[in-house]
């Protein structure tokens, strides 16, 4: 189908100057530092492979990584099936499709600094819409500065307010490209509307929902702004993310090398979960 | 059908609380804020974005952030272009792994490349200007252009091209007048994605800049940390960060869903 041509190279020259220009030399600094120790004014001692072995072995590390762990794996299990069951129930046409999406884009369109803001006003505990709602209407104590449990519930509702609509706009792509016959044929069969979705709507889908997916995966995974403006990784450490404790070490302590080093496992780690997740979802199609 | 849609309003609804609270709140005085909880703006002013309009540290934060988002994206598009058609049209020597190795880069933390991009930038004195800003954002928005537009592309027949060559076009003519204008939507999808991620980035653009290029979002969290009772001026500063994003979106609202769902489809 495609041809062999090696001057296509001249085609893919200035993306690959820049992005390499933006993603090559700031990885070998990070590199760099990861092996050496500085006390500043630019003067670098040799440290070989010391501090990965402290950031594997440092208890914060694990504990963030845990926690990273456990704030990715509730936006998917929430996100993956509701954005489903929203598109599922979306009409296929008509005058309202447009104004939906429209709608249910607008969130991932917001700074993503003022999306914490925003929600951070929604929820002062007395001034705030939500805030006010729980305490005052429904009773239930509710401050997210002092409960690390209020904490977690507020910044997964954000996530789940923030990024559904990602999921909900690829699964919709994907019913869409789903041609009427099928649901006839379904229907001659008496299929039931499990069988629907599981034998038809599913598979149709499957493509889109492998990159909804990978999408939320790599973006809650390293996901920074947003949690920090709305609890600054607080109360405690209860909401320190890996990447809010990578910036405390590195800009907060100015410690470039454990900083550095931590990135690449950091880095690795995201790589290894994205490939093994795409090698998960991908199998049958090789089979 | 009817029962179904209450799924989707429901939805949209909570996905409006939010916003609705932003927005009025920025209508309400300093004073109403923060005396107690009202539904409703009861002394409705206007007197935030007045600040924020005659504040030139304000405006221009809007400016700025508006002129690094449209280099980026203008940048972004125009070598992502010639790029995607390579790789839809082409098998060259390492295609896959080049492929590949681009769309890996959206999978780094933007946290990791916060101080090595200060100091890249510094070095070739670029700090502080849009430009270092705009390319800094190339980093992951070339790949997503690039991905966009090869799905675009790859439904396009080569036949198109093959006739075209035949007609006696030359590549230049044929890309810039025939090929480019096929797959308007695509430019279309691509510019609003580079758009999107450009304009809700902060954590590049943040040590990036100082004073000269300073952007909105970090104007945003200077005043909300020094001043924090003034949340009526920053919830107007945030209401004003959503219109863009809004606009541009009406543009593309018929390819979203299509765009979205571009890649490997």
């Amino acid at each position: 189908m495609k041809t062999e041509n090696q001057k296509a190279w001249f085609f893919v020259l200035p993306v690959l100057i820049l992005v390499a220009f933006n993603a090559l030399i700031p990885m070998m600094t990070v590199v760099n530092y990861s092996v050496q120790e500085t006390f500043g004014d630019n003067v670098f001692f040799w440290q070989g492979l010391d501090w990965f072995e402290q950031i594997l072995r440092s208890d914060r590390f694990h504990a963030a990584l845990g926690r990273q762990f456990l704030f990715t794996f509730l936006i998917l299990i929430i996100e993956v099936p509701l954005g489903i069951a929203i598109a599922l129930s979306m009409p296929r046409q008509g005058f309202w499709v447009p104004v939906c999406l429209v709608l249910m884009a607008l969130p991932m369109l917001i700074p993503w600094n003022v999306v914490g803001a925003m929600w951070n006003i929604f929820t002062l505990p007395d001034i705030g819409l939500l805030g006010y709602f729980l305490n005052h209407v429904l009773g239930i104590t509710y401050d997210m500065t002092q409960n690390p449990f209020a904490a977690w519930v507020t910044i997964i509702t954000m996530d789940v307010w923030h990024w559904t609509s990602l999921v909900v706009l690829l699964a919709y792509a994907g019913l869409v490209s789903i041609p009427d016959a099928y649901y006839q044929a379904a229907k001659i069969d008496g299929a039931s509307n499990w069988a629907v979705f599981r034998f038809i709507q599913l598979p149709k889908m499957k493509t889109v929902l492998t990159i909804a997916i990978l999408l939320r995966f790599m973006d809650s995974f390293n996901i920074y702004t947003e949690p920090f403006v709305l609890t600054g990784g607080g109360p405690g450490n209860s909401t320190t993310l890996l990447s809010i404790d990578l910036v405390k070490i590195a800009l907060g302590q100015f410690d470039l090398g454990p900083a550095a080093a931590m990135s690449l496992i950091y880095f690795a780690i995201t790589l290894l979960v994205s490939w093994l997740f795409y090698t998960l979802m991908t199998k049958d199609d090789l089979n | 059908m009817q029962k179904r849609s209450i799924v989707p309003v429901i939805y949209i609804l909570f996905l409006m609380l939010p916003i609705y609270w932003l927005v009025a709140m920025s209508f309400k005085t300093t004073n109403e804020i923060l005396s107690g909880f009202s539904l409703f703006p009861q002394t409705f002013t206007l007197e935030n974005y007045t600040t924020i309009f005659t504040d030139p540290t304000w405006y221009w934060g809007y400016i700025n952030s508006i002129l690094y988002v449209t280099i980026n994206t203008v940048i972004s598009v125009a070598v992502a272009l010639p790029a995607a058609y390579a790789f839809s049209r082409y098998r060259f020597l390492g295609d896959k792994q080049l492929f590949f190795w681009l769309l890996t880069n959206r999978m780094a933390p933007a946290a990791v490349f916060a101080l090595p991009f200060f100091q890249l930038y510094s070095a070739v004195g670029l700090f502080d200007t849009h430009l270092a800003v705009a390319l800094a954002h190339c980093l992951f928005n070339i790949p997503l252009a690039v991905w966009i537009l090869e799905g675009f592309m790859g439904g396009i027949p080569k036949e198109l091209d093959e006739t075209a060559y035949v007609d006696g076009y030359s590549f230049p003519r044929f890309f810039a007048t025939i090929f480019i204008p096929s797959i308007k939507a695509g430019v279309g999808v691509a510019a609003f994605f580079c758009f999107m991620f450009s304009w809700v980035d902060l954590l590049l653009p943040k040590p990036l800049t100082a004073v000269a290029a300073k952007l909105i979002a970090a104007t945003m969290t200077k005043t909300a940390s020094s001043a924090g009772y003034e949340l009526g001026l920053l919830a107007a500063a945030g209401t004003l960060t959503i219109i863009p994003g809004a606009i541009v979106i009406w543009f593309v609202r018929n390819y979203i869903a299509k765009g979205f769902a571009m890649g490997r489809v």
